[in-house]
């Protein structure tokens, strides 16, 4: 029987990213910037940008794949790839994707990345200027409900309503990757402590549960992974973070138009993270390294209990910051400051992150770091989610 | 004072560019709630699609409901993210369960902007006219009963 996974079979070798700046602060353009980011990635690799043969992406990046091969003088482009949905639910779907590609011998060396300069191009927390919008957006546009924050609040409210769970729970999230952020020498926020009483006192976005502090940032950057096959990585200058496993997807219609999707108080990874444990052969509790991206507070929230990580009704007695801190917490989240506190990279920070972790290299070093789990995009559809592991975990 | 809920400039409603949801804009002028029901397996559909989802006929029917069901979520945004909201200040965003339907619809809460929202209170729909708008629309808000 052939064994269908992509288990242990790719590895990403190299790791890069830009300066993170606040958004419109950049001073390179948005292609130029994900030309850095992959050039790093290589370096850190080790390799020429000419050994090259693919690019996967998502999130609808400009930076497409042929003009980066053409750019970078690419000797033959094997595998280009877009990820489908807005957001960030395509992070861990990119790698996936470029992963895939590696394992099958589609491709040789892919680049998985993220390019996004928000102050060069529209900012995804304002409004565009339209005066009239088409579509499914007709039904909630002219209702105020816009932003990427508005789309999502009500499935938050309903998860927080349904179980019990109280502000207090995501505060101890943005308390974490605000402390996480402070020794990171790259995060915008560092030098921007928070503490309850600055959260608690943090002005509305949307009530209830959207104070400033749950909600992301708005910057500019790029970041870039290498995926090469496992048995290359081995002989290559870093030590590998081995693809364990990669899930993507929606549950059944979670992209039901105007909010008709029949699973609705959810992050849409219900179904997917049983998918991934499998592949891995590994169960939540393996999990030394968390990384789980920040839209918002509520969305990590949900998507910490839908992959097995929280139970619901142990959310507002477990999430505080001292748990999940790397200074003896229990489960260290976001250690270089995620979303909120580093860079809102499109989550790519927390796969790159994952890789320093295994690595044993990160700013805020875990104990138990043989694997990783990072969570894309929580509330979109598609999501996807990844394991990464060291070489004790093959 | 405007007679809207949310005042003027935020963005009118249009159609799908290829007609999908015209007939529910069209309800909407006439005060009616008119939403899919398929032909081939009599079950309710919302939002608009060009197939059933469930038996995957094309043979869908726009037929009027009753405006009446009950606040599932709601959400009250006090940032503005669109210029017409500037200085406007906080409103109530609710999504209304339907369940004789098996449907949700979004809309805006009518009353005070800073009322408390209860989960589970019934609500009905009503209509919104913007009938100086170039082209007219309306608007399907909802109200506590």
């Amino acid at each position: 029987m052939t064994d269908r996974t992509l288990r242990g079979k790719t590895a990403i070798a190299g790791i890069g990213e830009t300066i993170y700046y606040k958004h419109g602060q950049s001073p390179d353009s948005e292609f130029k910037l994900a030309l850095q980011a992959i050039v790093k990635a290589c370096d850190d690799a080790g390799i020429s940008p000419h050994e090259v043969d693919g690019f996967a992406s998502y999130g609808d990046d400009r930076s497409d794949g042929p003009r980066l091969a053409a750019a970078l003088g690419i000797k033959e482009l094997k595998f280009s790839n877009m990820f489908w949905g807005g957001g960030g639910g395509g992070v861990c779907g990119a790698v996936g994707n470029a992963s895939a590609a590696v394992a099958t011998g589609m491709a040789d060396c892919v680049i998985a990345f993220r390019s996004l300069a928000q102050g060069q191009y529209r900012r995804y927390g304002r409004s565009g200027a339209a005066a009239a919008v088409a579509g499914d957006d007709a039904f909630l546009f002219p209702y105020g409900v816009m932003s990427p924050a508005q789309r999502f609040a009500m499935k938050i409210t309903r998860f927080m309503h349904d179980h019990g769970i109280k502000q207090e729970a995501l505060r101890g999230i943005a308390l974490a990757c605000y402390h996480h952020a402070q020794k990171n020498p790259n995060a915008v926020m560092r030098g921007r402590e928070l503490d309850e009483a600055k959260y608690d006192s943090s002005r509305w976005i949307i009530e209830p549960f959207h104070h400033l502090y749950d909600c992301c940032q708005e910057n500019d950057g790029s970041a870039a992974v290498v995926v090469v096959p496992a048995e290359r990585a081995k002989d290559m200058k870093n030590k590998p973070a081995y693809v364990m496993a990669c899930g993507q997807g929606g549950d059944h219609r979670s992209a039901a138009p105007v909010h008709n999707m029949p699973n609705y108080p959810s992050s849409h990874f219900g179904k997917l993270a049983p998918r991934l444990y499998a592949m891995a052969k590994m169960a939540p509790s393996d999990m030394g390294i968390v990384q789980c991206y920040e839209n918002f507070t509520g969305g990590v929230l949900m998507s910490l209990v839908e992959h097995g990580l929280v139970k619901p009704e142990e959310a507002n007695e477990f999430l505080v910051k001292d748990n999940l801190i790397v200074e003896g917490g229990k489960m260290p989240l976001n250690t270089s400051g995620g979303n909120l506190a580093e860079c809102y990279m499109h989550g790519l920070e927390l796969v790159i992150e994952s890789v320093r972790q295994i690595r044993g290299t990160a700013i805020n070093q875990v104990a138990n770091n043989d694997a990783a789990i990072i969570m894309g995009g929580p509330m979109v559809t598609p999501v996807s989610s990844l394991i990464l592991g060291s070489e004790a975990t093959l | 004072m405007s007679d809207t809920y949310l005042p003027a400039g935020m963005p009118a409603p249009a159609a799908h560019i290829d007609g999908l949801s015209q007939p529910y804009w069209d309800g909407t002028r006439e005060g009616k709630l008119r939403i899919q029901k398929c032909r081939g397996c009599q079950s309710w559909q919302w939002g608009p699609e060009w197939i059933c989802h469930r038996c995957h006929s094309f043979d869908l029917a726009w037929e009027e409901i009753e405006g009446k069901g009950i606040i599932y979520s709601y959400q009250r945004p006090h940032h503005p993210v669109h210029s017409a909201l500037n200085g406007f200040g906080p409103y109530v965003a609710v999504l209304v369960e339907l369940p004789e339907y098996g449907i949700r619809m979004v809309g805006n809460l009518l009353g005070d902007r800073l009322q408390s929202v209860p989960i589970g209170a019934a609500v009905e729909a009503v209509f919104e006219h913007h009938n100086d708008a170039t082209p007219p629309f309306t608007l399907v808000h909802w109200k506590l009963t």
